[in-house]
């Protein structure tokens, strides 16, 4: 169990420098640098002072340790679009971003979760059809189709809710929270339906082919044969077992909200991380890039690993047979 | 073509599978289920409209001469401004909407396909050797694939876009676009294909006639090209099916976000992100008719994917 902890926590080592390497790679050899810094009528001399003074002539080896010690420290650069620091940007920016995952996580698990053990207990009846037609349609919406729908029927022609910003927000500390207003509640709404009904549908196709997999299993019917009633064969019996991927589904989710994150909050003009990104992406800013992979790679890495220990937490078998785990 | 005897034996399987096709489970499940009949009939008329679009569509979109700016911001032929000339309206340039649909659709289609062949290639490939070498050819494959397959695929994709982009002079990234576009959707596609291949050729590997088949000589490539591929194809097929419906979303998703296609050949998420300016002054045709189309368009695929999963597989019947 030890020796499997540590060996994971190695992995999501492994993997996070991976992730550095590739965003230093990107970073200092997309584009010259000093080109992105300095205008078109600066002299070759004052080039290379400029080279060699952000240590660009520094062997690779040093400067990919003095990006990683710069990393650590919350160094990232700055924009070359927005002229600024990229941690304080970040740091703005993170509260919106966070808020509204939060929001769309806790919405997309509570109603995929149920109508997932819905469907999969009443299989034949016409809600649980009429679900699972209404959940391809999810599948099939793309997240910016929602956002601009959402936005033509509140926004547009019904006006009751705002379709861009966060409303009112209020500033504790350097965290901005738009939770304490009413305003700030009211532009959550649209943003946070759209992020996650996606995953809201995801998960309810998920939970429900694992329910209908566990109900035909023998423990199932064994069950049903010692005549204990539905709800203990359905709950005690079924649900508990469909735990494991659903503990997966929930750390992915988060994984996935974050990164959807980018086409709703630039629908939506959600001042987050994301809506800087997508800026990023068009502007080819690479620091930014490059910082916001760093970030998203590092709450990836550590979800799985939260994720990946909760498992031998919660099933016994796995403690004995990890290979089940590896091969899904 | 040689004339080899093993070739014919394989042209005659060929033959008794398309029979053994017509006559089995898939084909009747596919001819019983109503709502999949008309997913496939959308999905034929989509592609259709876009190999015939300059001969079906009423207008060129893209032909300045063929613009009126008088035309302009028409609603649709129904309502009471409408013309019917503009079945679906016009946009801001009085290109008429449908026609924009159906030349956007074949970008649309096109990036999507050649997503999905990049990526099932690499995949394919790659899974194909994970699967039959093993050792630390399957270790340093299957690592990757885990590492990427942990994040999800548009934020691989925004990511090898941007930087495809930032490294591309300025005056050709337009020009490469879809090339970019290709390239990212298939780059962050390929480990799904890989897992599956190498799970399907890991079970061939252990079979009768692949060891028979190594007994006699034959080499590795030819092997799995040969022997191991036309058996690992179903499942590859389902992803594919599935992941065209995502490879469409992905790249309408990038070029709403101003990422993907330019606007001088836009495609369907390029006329949802230029309608969508003229949502708030009332203009609604010009973004939500090429989302509807959008919509059907993945609905379809999805419906036709989804039914071909539990066709082929025996444990849902």
């Amino acid at each position: 169990m030890i020796a499997y902890i540590i060996q994971r926590v190695f992995q999501a080592i492994g993997v996070m420098i991976a992730v550095a390497f590739t965003a230093f790679i990107i970073f200092n050899f997309v584009g010259d640098p000093v080109d992105n810094m300095v205008g078109m009528e600066t002299s070759v001399k004052d080039r290379e002072a400029l080279k060699k003074n952000l240590g660009l002539d520094d062997p690779f080896v040093v400067q990919f340790a003095r990006f990683m010690k710069n990393a650590a420290h919350g160094e990232f650069g700055i924009s070359y679009q927005l002229q600024r620091p990229i941690a304080e940007l970040i740091a703005e920016r993170m509260p919106a971003t966070l808020e509204l995952v939060a929001v769309s996580a806790f919405l997309s698990l509570l109603i995929g979760l149920s109508l997932g053990v819905y469907t999969g207990i009443r299989r034949k009846s016409w809600l649980s059809n009429f679900i699972l037609v209404g959940s391809l349609a999810g599948v099939s919406l793309p997240t910016f189709v929602t956002g601009i729908l959402l936005i033509y029927i509140f926004a547009v022609s019904l006006g009751v809710l705002p379709s861009f910003g966060r409303g009112t927000v209020v500033q504790l500390g350097w965290w901005s929270t738009g939770f304490l207003t009413v305003a700030g509640w009211k532009a959550m709404i649209l943003p946070s339906i759209t992020l996650s009904l996606y995953q809201m549908t995801i998960i309810l196709r998920i939970v429900r082919s694992e329910m209908l997999e566990v109900m035909r299993t023998d423990y199932i019917k064994f069950a049903r044969a010692r005549g204990l009633t539905d709800r203990a064969i359905n709950f005690g019996h079924a649900l508990k077992n469909t735990l494991v991927p659903v503990i997966t589904i929930a750390g992915l989710n988060i994984g996935s909200l974050i990164a959807f994150s980018c086409i709703t909050e630039t629908v939506f003009q959600w001042p987050g991380m994301g809506s800087l990104f997508i800026q990023a992406v068009g502007f080819a800013d690479i620091p930014v890039m490059a910082t916001y992979l760093m970030m998203v790679g590092l709450i990836f890495v550590i979800l799985n690993l939260v994720v990946d220990l909760f498992y031998s937490v919660v099933d016994p078998r796995l403690r004995v047979g990890r290979s089940v785990m590896a091969g899904n | 073509m040689t004339s080899i005897s093993s070739d014919q034996r394989e042209r005659a399987g060929l033959r008794a599978s398309i029979y053994r096709l017509l006559d089995g489970d898939i084909f009747y499940s596919f001819s019983h289920s109503p709502l999949v009949v008309i997913a496939a009939a959308i999905t034929l008329a989509y592609f259709l409209a876009a190999v015939f679009a300059p001969f079906i569509a009423p207008q060129n979109p893209f032909d300045p001469g063929a613009l009126n700016l008088m035309d302009a911001l028409t609603p649709p032929a129904w309502t009471a401004d409408g013309n019917t000339r503009f079945l679906l309206g016009t946009d801001n340039q009085g290109r008429d909407i449908l026609s924009t649909i159906m030349y956007g659709n074949r970008i649309s289609l096109v990036v999507g396909f050649c997503a999905v062949i990049f990526a099932a290639t690499i995949g394919v490939s790659l899974g194909m050797a994970a699967g039959y070498f093993g050792g630390w050819i399957e270790t340093i494959i299957m690592r990757i694939a885990d590492i990427k397959l942990a994040i999800p695929g548009i934020l691989i994709a925004l990511m090898v876009d941007g930087v495809a982009r930032s490294a591309l002079p300025l005056e050709m990234r337009e020009d490469l676009a879809i090339y970019v576009l290709i390239f990212a959707i298939g780059f962050s596609e390929w480990p799904r294909y890989a897992r599956v291949t190498r799970g399907a050729t890991m079970v061939e590997r252990s079979k009768d006639y692949v060891a028979a088949a190594r007994v006699i000589g034959i080499s590795p490539v030819p092997i799995l090209v040969r022997h191991i591929l036309p058996n690992v194809m179903g499942p590859v097929l389902v992803l594919g099916t599935i992941g065209l419906a995502l490879a469409i979303i992905m790249e309408a998703t990038l070029s709403f976000l101003g990422v993907g296609v330019p606007p001088t050949t836009p495609s369907l998420g390029t006329l949802i992100r230029i309608g969508n300016n003229f949502l708030f002054s009332g203009e609604w045709w010009i973004t939500m008719f090429p989302a509807a189309a959008l919509v059907i368009l993945v609905l379809a695929v999805n419906l036709l994917g989804d039914w071909l999963r539990d066709a082929l597989n025996p444990k849902l019947r």
